[in-house]
């Protein structure tokens, strides 16, 4: 019994300052992510709040007048030059995809891969200026929709490029294995097997692109112009309107029914981006768990 | 030979992506040439933008047609560029690390996942709404409430923090609603890495006596610590090139450099969609043509940030994100 006693602290007892520590790093980590998502509310509610407020009836069917009016032109704007843009990426953006995903370990591959990734960060107004002095410019386009279009198309394609080549490298290899050892070539592999099995994840990063250049401004400022009046059908020498540029213009505006607009407009472009960006993750969450 | 001929054609249309990076730089050099010329190097140093006398007929200096007392010059775009993105930076930096901890270590699997996304969203949501929110509750908030406060505490004793503290628009604003648009990426790229570290890094720790917090601190995050430089230049490239909703709380200053963190400033980004107007103005097209360096300038800043990003992402990770940033 007369053994020396432990020095040691019991296991279940730890020192005061490490519990401190302990104690005070979950709360300020704790806390950083509260802030983040109480910021996350705040812009929602007064996106949302002052929004609902604005969106009348009268607004989804009338053309823009002054500062007044509606946003039929703006709408109908977002949409033309929104799939214009996709128009044009998605057929090239899938197709780099489908070659970086499926050949993904040859070089070209890899510089494709990783310049659509930086491609992804160059800034929009550095595209959109591209558009101003190249197409509105040079070309002499003047604003339109061609211009715009093509400015949102360079933003949009690295994306679809990527979520292209995301989607088709879930496919399973064995399906690969299958078709080939049915005797197909790569191209009936990769259009008739691979393609057809990725399809909803490719569609999913297609909408994805669509919420992105929807909500874009900087790369329409200079190339789309803004319009009071409807698209008349003319691909260049027509400005055409779009929502980004509601929302930016009229905030700027002494009115009141200038600011209704720019709410309105913050709402249909925010509840956009957001349901597209839901519905893609819930279909993207499905086919993971299976 | 068929086989051969489909993947040919791919490779050649994938080439569309270089070719469009290859264009937007060769084009915009190629149109800002004349500019180039004439400003020099000194266009980064000189923190002048002055179009000169535009009702005066244009001369000639060093070869190019110009109009009498023009200079360009954009060190106060590149200070209050560098400056905004650092505050950006500053804030989002602890906020993101934190974030990415608590959602990693703390939250229980099922909730996990939804709050990220929701989290997350913040990318989703368009810069020119951030813009607005930072137009019409922000700049109302921090200038009346917050910057007082920070004024008569901080400002005691560091002159850059004391009054005046302005109207709310500026430079601290400008990063305050930049560090929130930079924050989602940040943590969304340490969150996955730490979520994807070996289990057993964390049992050994506290095996060995560590606390959850020490064993995360200690062992879990410097594992990560090259995912998060890498998501640093992520951020730091979206910071510098974002427009929309800087143009909307900056201030827009011209020719100005900031004295206090609450002056108004402009960055490279906002400066050209809100200096466009103006430039059309001058006759001989120099003032279009120094916008386009200055978007060249930001591409070349950008496309390295990135690609320095994305190196140090790859090469030391290796890791295969599953979303797009």
């Amino acid at each position: 019994m007369s053994t020396l006693a432990p020095t040691r602290r019991p296991a279940h007892q730890i020192r005061l300052s490490r519990r401190i520590a302990s104690v005070s790093g979950w709360t300020l980590t704790g806390a950083c992510l509260f802030a983040l998502s109480a910021l996350m509310v705040w812009i929602l509610e007064v996106v949302f709040v002052r929004g609902v407020t604005a969106l009348k009836l009268s607004v989804l069917t009338t053309v823009t007048q002054g500062t007044g009016g509606g946003l039929l032109n703006a709408i109908e704007g977002t949409l033309v030059l929104s799939a214009g843009a996709l128009l044009l990426a998605v057929p090239f953006g899938v197709a780099a995809g489908i070659y970086t995903a499926e050949y993904r370990f040859t070089r070209w591959a890899t510089t494709i891969r990783f310049l659509a990734d930086v491609l992804v960060g160059v800034p929009s107004i550095v595209v959109g200026y591209f558009g101003y002095v190249g197409m509105v410019e040079w070309l002499g386009w003047s604003f339109s929709v061609a211009a715009g279009s093509i400015a949102l198309a360079i933003i949009s394609l690295p994306y679809i490029c990527r979520t292209t080549e995301l989607a088709l490298r879930q496919v399973s290899n064995d399906l690969r294995d299958a078709a080939y050892s049915l005797g197909a070539n790569d191209r009936r592999v990769i259009l008739g097997v691979c393609l057809p099995a990725a399809l909803p994840a490719v569609l999913t990063g297609v909408l994805l692109a669509l919420a992105v250049s929807v909500g874009e401004t900087a790369p329409l400022l200079y190339t789309a112009g803004w319009s009071n009046y409807l698209w008349d059908g003319h691909l260049t020498h027509s400005p055409i309107g779009y929502l980004t540029y509601a929302i930016w213009n009229f905030i700027n505006e002494p009115f009141a029914a200038a600011n209704a607009l720019a709410y309105a407009a913050a709402l249909l472009v925010t509840g956009f981006v957001l349901i597209i960006n839901i519905a893609a993750r819930l279909v993207l969450d499905r086919r993971a768990r299976r | 030979m068929r086989a051969m001929k489909f993947r040919a054609w791919l490779a050649l249309v994938a080439g569309i992506l270089p070719a469009t990076l290859a264009a937007i730089v060769l084009f915009l050099a190629f149109y800002s040439w004349p500019a180039m010329h004439f400003n020099g190097l000194g266009f980064v140093v000189r923190d002048t933008w002055n179009l000169g006398n535009l009702y005066a007929d244009p001369i000639m200096r060093h070869g190019t047609q110009v109009q009498p007392g023009a200079t360009y010059g954009i060190l106060f775009l590149i200070v209050g560029t560098l400056l905004s993105t650092l505050i950006a930076l500053s804030i989002a930096l602890p906020m993101g690390i934190g974030a990415a901890i608590f959602l990693a270590e703390a939250v229980p699997e099922r909730l996990r996942l939804w709050i990220s996304f929701f989290v997350e969203l913040l990318m989703a949501i368009p810069s020119v709404v951030f813009g607005l929110w930072g137009y019409v509750v922000v700049i109302p908030f921090l200038g009346r409430h917050f910057y007082p406060l920070i004024a008569h505490s901080l400002g005691k004793v560091i002159p850059f923090f004391a009054e005046p503290t302005g109207s709310g628009y500026g430079l601290l604003t400008a990063g305050i609603v930049l560090s929130l648009m930079i924050v989602p990426i940040i943590a969304a790229t340490l969150r996955d890495a730490l979520v994807s570290q070996p289990a057993s890094l964390r049992e050994a720790a506290l095996g060995l006596g560590a606390t959850r917090f020490e064993a995360l601190w200690k062992v879990m995050l410097p594992g990560t610590r090259k995912t998060l430089i890498g998501a640093t230049f992520l951020a730091l490239g979206r910071a510098l090139g974002e427009t929309m909703a800087v143009l909307m709380v900056s201030g827009n200053a011209l020719n100005y450099l900031p004295h206090r963190i609450y002056d108004p400033v402009s960055t490279m980004a906002a400066f050209i969609v809100s200096q466009l107007d103006s430039a059309l103005q001058d006759p001989t097209g120099l003032a279009v043509r120094s916008l386009a360096e200055i978007a060249f300038v930001l591409a070349i800043i950008s496309i390295v940030v990135n690609a320095l990003a994305r190196l140090l992402l790859l090469v030391w990770n290796n890791s295969q994100r599953s979303v797009v940033i």
